[in-house]
């Protein structure tokens, strides 16, 4: 059996604070239930043995009871009293959670739901990039908690990265706040969380805590454009990007690609993995990718462009270079 | 004030000898409560059976990580019309065809209030049904986009607007809806004016069984619950085809105006399912444990209080939509007190069972399991009512494991137990015991084999309705024993209706009374004649059958 740290999405091993405090009342309303169980099952097996039909008992009915008043009061009282107290603590975590005052050292992300991809926009940074975010670790002696604004242009997604806080929905003409501190670095996954439609499923999350120094070194390179294609064969493919619909709907920064309706592909070669974590970011992929997205994510909304081999090869050249 | 004699009804009932046609025109034609509430029962066991296959594929599509065993629109086709049609098309209707069966006969009425409507509502809530699959072959339209609906049963905008639901497939959905929506308002009419007005002599409000009592209430929810599905329904196909923007968020639309509207619906309907299911077990776990029920003024109570706090708990289905701490503490405290009312029901049974003789028959089988899992679905169900948990919960599997806790571990072993237990009153054979044992217990291994190892993939952060998922995870495990439950509840169904068919041949000739019982269905033959009681009866207290058979010390004296 595999241990707790082979689940990359296990709530029960929190590494933020909300995901901490969802984890202390969760635990609570474990053991609380848990005694009921066994409170109540032991009672109804008990019954259930006890007062069974024996072989060679007399036809006779049992006494019949009709009722008691004092009983009836006791089982409403106290479960009525335990459910307050489940309530009080649920109060206090809802409000510690949700009525909190972003501090001036909070890292801003613009989190926008898209069928079927993430955009990320730091407008403090002026950085605008898809699918893998990244956020800096928070050290409790000065916190630099990361605050998430989301919101949707199509549909209702959800976003839940389950180690580092509970999932908040990304609605249309709505802005909803969630934020965490992450405790160590490292790569946090998660995926949508509402049906969105077709490729609900490969709507993947990730999100990458840096180190202090890894993340103001990402920034740094995320808000540099696009590097000029280094060769001949980039250049061409840049070329073949640019003359087909490509640029309606990419931005790739610094080149006339100003696009908007699907993810930003300017550093697109930093990142790890496309097709909203999907798949791993390899040429062949790429170039797989390009050739077709709907073989392999069947309802993607990005049609087939039909490139001759040589341009998807070029094209392909073209997206490795974009670092 | 003894019962007299006259409820016993001793005319032999004899089924005269019909021609096929005559028989499909008699089917066709009837206004008799009994056969409309065969109908609704056999049509849902239909579905049953359809949308059960769904789940099955399912279930293997999810047995491993990324499998091609279906697309992805197949696959999303199939979650919507599973959870359409089980809700709708199985759960409502087999509700509705015990309730049409066993009220009347149960309050010592020859039929229903409304017999002509009973048999509309029958037939355009039927007919809902036809038109929900008529999608697959029409719900191309023009574009040649989908078939089946694929929008989830609960259909969020603004996935359902034109722009993102193309084609006629939605419309099918919401024209199905419509359609049983007004069968579902009409027949919950009809079961609360057959309550009220149509009760024999003596029977009181405080004598009325727990059954039509808890019917009674159900209807009421029905009422209340259906009008806001209509409303948004009605929405939809303003904002799909006049250009209205209910819930068209790119023209300024709410979409969350959608997801109250659903829910203000979707939660009381949770209760209208499972209700009737505690009415099952009112009856079945008082007679095999030969006491009276414990409690009844409070169990009644009980049901009222549920009627009421369900009807405003709804928005526990919307913590993660972005709700200020207000709604989200509110509603965590109305979803929680309605625990309150629910545990007074089992500790009730508990408290019949306790000092009984207790037997167990298959009724009774299926009813113990339901208490055990039933618990068990309630305290998940309060974990799932902490707000901060929920948002972590919510929308996993944890979450699906949960609902089919109540669902299949509640709602469909009371209707198993029912059908044991009143099989040999409405066909006057009873069902094998051999083959209903058989089907017990594969159902049991089944279903705790499915939706117990089902919540653990939840906690490990599976989000529902996925097609596949990827292989890092560690949800493969967990998956593949889900499946493998699956198919041990395909096995245990296919038992039961087997058995429900050839009982109806070679089951042992019941009687009126095979259970030693207390209420008036068993008064008369089985079955009953299309006019129900040859007398009517009249009765002085809450078991009268337990007066007649015990006229030293009848019920009546303590009530």
């Amino acid at each position: 059996m595999a241990t707790i740290v082979d689940y990359p999405a296990n709530m029960f091993n929190p590494a933020a604070t909300p995901a901490h405090s969802i984890f202390g009342v969760s635990m609570f309303v474990l053991a609380l239930t848990a005694a009921i169980f066994v409170f109540v099952t032991s009672l109804l097996t008990y019954a259930l043995i006890k007062f069974r039909k024996r072989d060679g008992d007399d036809s006779g009915e049992p006494v019949q009871v009709y009722g008691s008043n004092q009983i009836e009061t006791s089982w409403t009282v106290i479960p009525l009293l335990l459910v307050l107290m489940l309530f009080l603590t649920s109060a206090r975590v809802i409000l510690g959670t949700q009525r909190v005052t972003k501090p001036a050292s909070a890292v801003d992300v613009q989190v926008i739901g898209h069928q079927f991809w993430w955009e990320y926009r730091y407008p403090k940074l002026g950085i605008i990039t898809a699918n893998e975010i990244h956020v800096p670790v928070s050290d409790p002696k000065q916190p630099t908690p990361s605050f998430l604004e989301m919101s949707s242009v199509d549909v209702i997604h959800s976003f839940w990265i389950p180690r580092l806080a509970g999932k908040m929905d990304l609605v249309p003409n709505q802005v909803n706040i969630m934020w965490f501190d992450p405790e160590k670095t490292g790569l946090y996954l998660g995926q949508c969380a509402q049906y969105c439609g077709t490729q609900h499923a490969k709507m993947l999350l990730r999100v990458y805590v840096d180190s202090p120094a890894d993340f103001a070194a990402w920034v740094a390179a995320e808000q540099k454009p696009a590097a000029a294609p280094a060769d001949a064969a980039a250049a061409e493919g840049k070329a073949v990007f640019e003359a087909n619909a490509c640029v309606n709907c990419h931005r790739v920064q610094g080149t006339p690609s100003k696009g908007a309706f699907g993810p930003d592909l300017t550093h697109l070669a930093s990142r790890d993995t496309i097709a909203a974590g999907a798949i791993l970011n390899t040429p062949e992929n790429l170039k797989k990718w390009i050739a077709d997205p709907n073989e392999l994510k069947p309802g993607a909304l990005m049609p087939a462009m039909r490139l001759n081999d040589h341009d998807l090869d070029a094209v392909t050249k073209y997206m490795t270079t974009l670092r | 004030m003894a019962v007299t004699e006259e409820v016993v009804d001793v005319t032999e009932y004899t089924k005269p000898k019909q021609l096929f046609l005559d028989t499909v025109y008699d089917w066709v034609t009837t206004v008799d409560h009994k056969k409309i509430g065969l109908m609704y029962i056999v049509y849902a066991l239909f579905f049953l059976v359809v949308a059960g296959a769904m789940a099955l594929v399912i279930r293997i599509q999810l047995m491993v990580p990324n499998n091609h065993f279906v697309s992805p629109q197949v696959f999303n086709r199939m979650f919507t019309m599973h959870g359409t049609t089980m809700v709708f098309f199985v759960g409502m209707p087999i509700l509705f065809g015990f309730g049409n069966y066993l009220v009347p006969l149960m309050i010592g009425a020859r039929d229903m209030a409304f017999p002509r409507m009973n048999a509309f509502t029958f037939w355009i809530s039927a007919f809902g049904g036809l038109v929900l699959y008529f999608s697959y072959l029409g719900g191309d339209g023009m574009y040649g986009a989908g078939s089946a609906p694929d929008v989830g049963w609960f259909a969020y905008a603004p996935l359902t607007e034109r722009v993102f639901s193309p084609g006629h497939s939605t419309d099918y959905w919401t024209i199905s809806l419509l359609l049983t929506g007004i069968g579902s308002v009409g027949t919950s009419i009809n079961i609360m004016a057959t309550i009220v007005s149509m009760r024999c002599k003596g029977m009181t409000m405080g004598r009325l069984p727990l059954l039509p009592w808890i019917y009674f209430v159900m209807s009421f929810l029905v009422l209340v619950a259906i009008g806001p599905l209509t409303a948004a329904q009605v929405m939809l196909l303003l904002d799909r085809y006049l250009g209205a923007h209910f819930f068209d968020t790119q023209a300024g639309g709410s979409a969350v105006l959608w997801v109250h509207f659903f829910w203000i619906f979707g939660h009381p309907e949770v209760y209208v399912l499972v209700l009737p299911a505690f009415a099952f077990a009112n009856e079945i776990i008082p007679v095999f444990s030969r006491k009276a029920i414990f409690g009844y003024p409070a169990m009644v109570a009980a049901t009222v209080a549920i009627g009421f706090i369900s009807l405003s708990v709804w928005a526990h289905h919307m913590f993660t939509i972005g709700m200020g701490p207000g709604a989200n503490t509110f509603f965590t405290l109305s979803t929680m007190i309605i625990a309150v009312p629910t545990g007074i029901k089992i500790f009730n049974w508990l408290a019949t069972l306790w000092g009984g003789k207790i037997s167990f028959k298959s009724p009774m089988l299926f009813c113990i399991a339901f208490l055990f899992q039933f618990l068990i679905a309630g305290l998940t169900g309060i974990m799932l009512s902490a707000a901060p948990f929920d948002w972590q919960l919510g929308n996993s599997y944890f979450v699906i494991a949960h609902f089919h806790y109540v669902l299949v571990g509640a709602i469909l072993f009371c209707i198993f137990a029912a059908f044991y237990y009143w099989y040999p009153k409405a066909m006057g054979r009873m069902m094998s015991e051999r083959l209903a044992k058989w089907h017990f217990w594969l159902m049991v291994i089944g279903f705790h084999l499915t939706f117990d190892f089902m919540h653990v993939p939840g906690l490990l952060g599976m989000p529902r309705r996925i097609y596949t998922y990827e292989a890092d995870r560690g949800w493969e495990s967990w998956n593949i024993i889900v499946g493998i439950g699956a198919v041990f509840q395909a096995v245990a169904t296919l038992i039961f209706v087997y058995n429900l068919i050839v009982s109806y041949y070679k089951g042992e000739i019941a009687g009126r009374d095979p259970w030693d019982a207390w209420t008036l269905e068993w008064a008369t033959t089985s079955p009953p004649p299309a006019y129900n009681f040859a007398v009517v009866p009249s009765v002085g207290s809450r078991r009268p059958l337990w007066d007649i058979k015990h006229p030293e010390d009848p019920d009546s004296s303590y009530e």
